[in-house]
């Protein structure tokens, strides 16, 4: 039975390949519908049989997604935390990785797995107290009140990817950046970080997907208007009486191709970051 | 003036591993010093130690004049190729060589220029715009070396850097490397386990065992007087033969198990203490060149041995015999395969080509006594007086 090849029609249909099928269609099934009624006008939207392709196809509900409820906003809101706390989340962690992954210090073990157990902490469980401090620093409704806890926590998985990645670059390319004359920091701008880059992007992907979609802390610390995210915006776009799914539909399809497009762009990376040093341990 | 000089450098590490252990040595400007040793004797440690990428435990280091203990690797002027090259991956080759010069804010015409020149010498000029992951390993260790010499520092120091090469490219790049050496005259170590490459390469070679030197010579001088018997079986291709003899009255004679060979008088004239050692144990040393085939009728100095095995090498013949004399094995100085026909009581001999010997076959050897080597039992040192 092993190593037995597959001839004609059977290599392209057999039992893998028609399973795989299945699921890629299971999965694609929802994104799909979803595209496809977001171009659909209201009325076409509950209509039987349901129309597997818009006709006529509208683009009515785009425009009112950001005009009539303020679309535009959550995703400069969603953006801006994001990034931020991506970008700091890129820094800090390239840094605590460097450390953890090259200098002689007592303790690493112990702090990689306080790390690990942060990043396992269930963030529900913190909401309560992370509200009442906001609101005694004044926090409540601003761009900070996101970025700063987004950042604390994606920081520990971050830092694990990044730490991995640059276990595996050879101790010889500081040596000889030492030698070359090169202080710590020009190392790690000029030597180490071009070499950990599939590292870093990976954990740029995560932590921004991560930001992008997060619910929980958005919706109880920035609930007025301008401040929301489009996580939050989206489930709150209707009334108790009118639930808008033209519009719904399509934010959530704008919301979801800056993701898809990253996501694209890194593939290589998503799945190269996350099993690096898994050999090498 | 850019001498090296070590006294008294010891290295010991966190956990107690004492890898070098009082080592004593100059460098003189411009000399090439190869380092070699069997794995783990502390040659690469003692060349980080020169580098500044390890801590000096005690002792102290001086380049030029200047202690420099304490130094980080940059201020202390050197250069270093590794095994593996250590070349930047993300940038071309001539930002690689140049990476130093920019560090140190060089203008950008000097630093061209100065880049420009290392290609020519190193013969890298139509490959300035590739990127490593582009190039063959030969052609990586010269841009490796070609960092080393664009910043023309006091010092360069090579961590075994042909290691990775195949032995075709090996040879070739050993003599670039010697070449290259002598046109910038800088004082060079140069560390590695070949033998071969530490005769034919350096001014001097510097032999280590388990973080202590065992003697500092020129290769010629290295080869016909080891001043021990590590020395003696690690330098030379195929390794002495050491056996345990007895020496007679007078050193006269030597007892190698039912044998006797006559030593000519020289052989005591040139070592005034061995008539000492007369009745006492002591390690013979006889190099394979120095057991020709015996002619016949031949009234010398002989050995007789039954020949296991006969390699024509089509210059000479290589015959592995046996006597039934104990074989003496220095611990690390020769590799596992010959550490094995060592304990069978294997000896190698060079015979000329057409010696009419095959498997099976009593050989008499025409023993050469004028370089056999003896050795105190006890001390393993070379007896001389």
């Amino acid at each position: 039975m092993k190593g037995r090849k597959r001839h004609g029609w059977r290599r392209v249909i057999n039992g893998v390949t028609i399973s795989t099928f299945v699921i890629v269609v299971l999965l694609a099934a929802p994104l799909y519908w979803l595209i496809v009624s977001s171009f659909k006008t209201p009325e076409a939207m509950g209509v039987s049989p349901p129309q597997y392709f818009p006709s006529p196809v509208s683009g009515a509900n785009y425009s009112d997604a950001f005009k009539q409820y303020d679309f535009g906003i959550y995703f400069r809101n969603s953006l801006i935390v994001s990034l931020v706390a991506t970008a700091l989340v890129l820094i800090f962690g390239t840094l605590a990785g460097y450390a953890l992954a090259r200098t002689p210090m007592r303790g690493k073990f112990t702090t990689m797995v306080t790390l690990l157990m942060i990043s396992l902490f269930p963030a529900i469980a913190l909401i309560a107290p992370l509200y009442l401090l906001m609101r005694q620093v004044g926090w409540l409704n601003s761009y900070q009140a996101l970025i700063i806890p987004y950042t604390a926590f994606n920081l520990p998985f971050s830092i694990w990817i990044l730490r991995n990645y640059m276990l595996g670059i050879p101790k010889e390319m500081e040596e000889t950046g030492r030698i070359d004359g090169a202080s710590p920091l020009r190392t790690i701008w000029s030597i180490i970080l071009p070499m950990a880059l599939p590292g870093v992007f990976t954990a740029a992907i995560f932590c921004f997907t991560a930001c992008w979609t997060e619910f929980l802390m958005a919706l109880t610390f920035n609930d007025v208007n301008t401040y929301k995210t489009i996580p939050v915006g989206i489930a709150t776009f209707g009334t108790p009486t009118l639930t808008p799914y033209g519009e719904i539909f399509a934010a959530s399809v704008v919301a979801v191709v800056p993701i898809g497009i990253l996501v694209f762009i890194f593939r290589k990376f998503v799945v190269s970051g996350l099993t690096s040093g898994a050999v090498k341990g | 003036m850019a001498t090296v000089s070590m006294e008294k450098l010891n290295k010991v590490y966190e956990n107690g591993f004492h890898a070098v252990k009082d080592m004593d040595l100059d460098i003189q400007d411009g000399e090439f010093m190869v380092l070699v040793g069997p794995s783990g004797c502390g040659k690469t440690t003692a060349l980080r130690m020169v580098a500044g990428l390890e801590d000096i435990t005690s002792g102290e280091l001086r380049i030029g004049d200047k202690r420099v203990n304490e130094e980080t690797p940059k201020e202390r002027d050197i250069a270093m190729v590794f095994q593996n090259y250590a070349l930047y991956p993300h940038m071309t080759v001539r930002e690689n060589i140049g990476f130093a010069l920019k560090l140190r804010k060089t203008p950008k015409d000097q630093l061209t220029a100065k880049v420009n020149e290392a290609a020519e010498i190193l013969g890298l000029t139509d490959w300035l715009d590739r990127k490593p992951g582009q190039l063959s390993g030969g052609q990586r260790q010269r841009v490796a070396m070609g960092r080393a010499i664009v910043r023309q520092p006091s010092v360069f120091l090579m961590d075994e850097p042909l290691s990775n090469l195949d032995a075709k490219l090996r040879v070739q790049m050993r003599a670039e490397v010697a070449r290259i050496q002598r046109h910038m005259a800088v004082s060079t170590i140069y560390v590695t386990h070949d033998q071969v490459e530490a005769m034919t390469m350096g001014d001097r070679v510097t032999v280590m065992r388990s973080g202590v030197l065992q003697q500092v010579d020129t290769p010629q001088h290295l080869y016909d007087n080891p001043d021990n018997l590590f020395v003696a079986a690690f330098i030379g291709s195929p390794a002495m033969n050491l056996y345990d003899g007895v020496i007679g009255e007078g050193a006269r004679s030597l007892k190698l198990g039912s044998q006797v060979v006559n030593l000519p008088d020289s052989v005591a004239l040139k070592r005034p203490a061995l008539p000492g050692y007369a009745g006492k144990d002591v390690v013979a040393g006889l190099r394979p060149e120095h057991l020709p085939a015996a002619p016949p009728n031949y009234d010398g100095p002989k050995l007789v041995g039954d020949a296991n095995l006969v390699e024509a090498l089509g210059s000479e013949l290589v015959v592995h015999f046996t006597i039934d004399a104990n074989r003496v094995l220095a611990e690390g100085a020769v590799d596992k395969d010959e550490a094995a026909a060592v304990l069978h009581g294997e000896g190698v001999a060079r015979v000329a080509a057409k010696t009419p010997v095959k498997p099976g076959d009593k050989l008499t050897f025409a023993v050469d006594c004028e370089d056999m080597q003896f050795f105190d039992k006890d001390t393993g040192l070379a007896i001389r007086g």
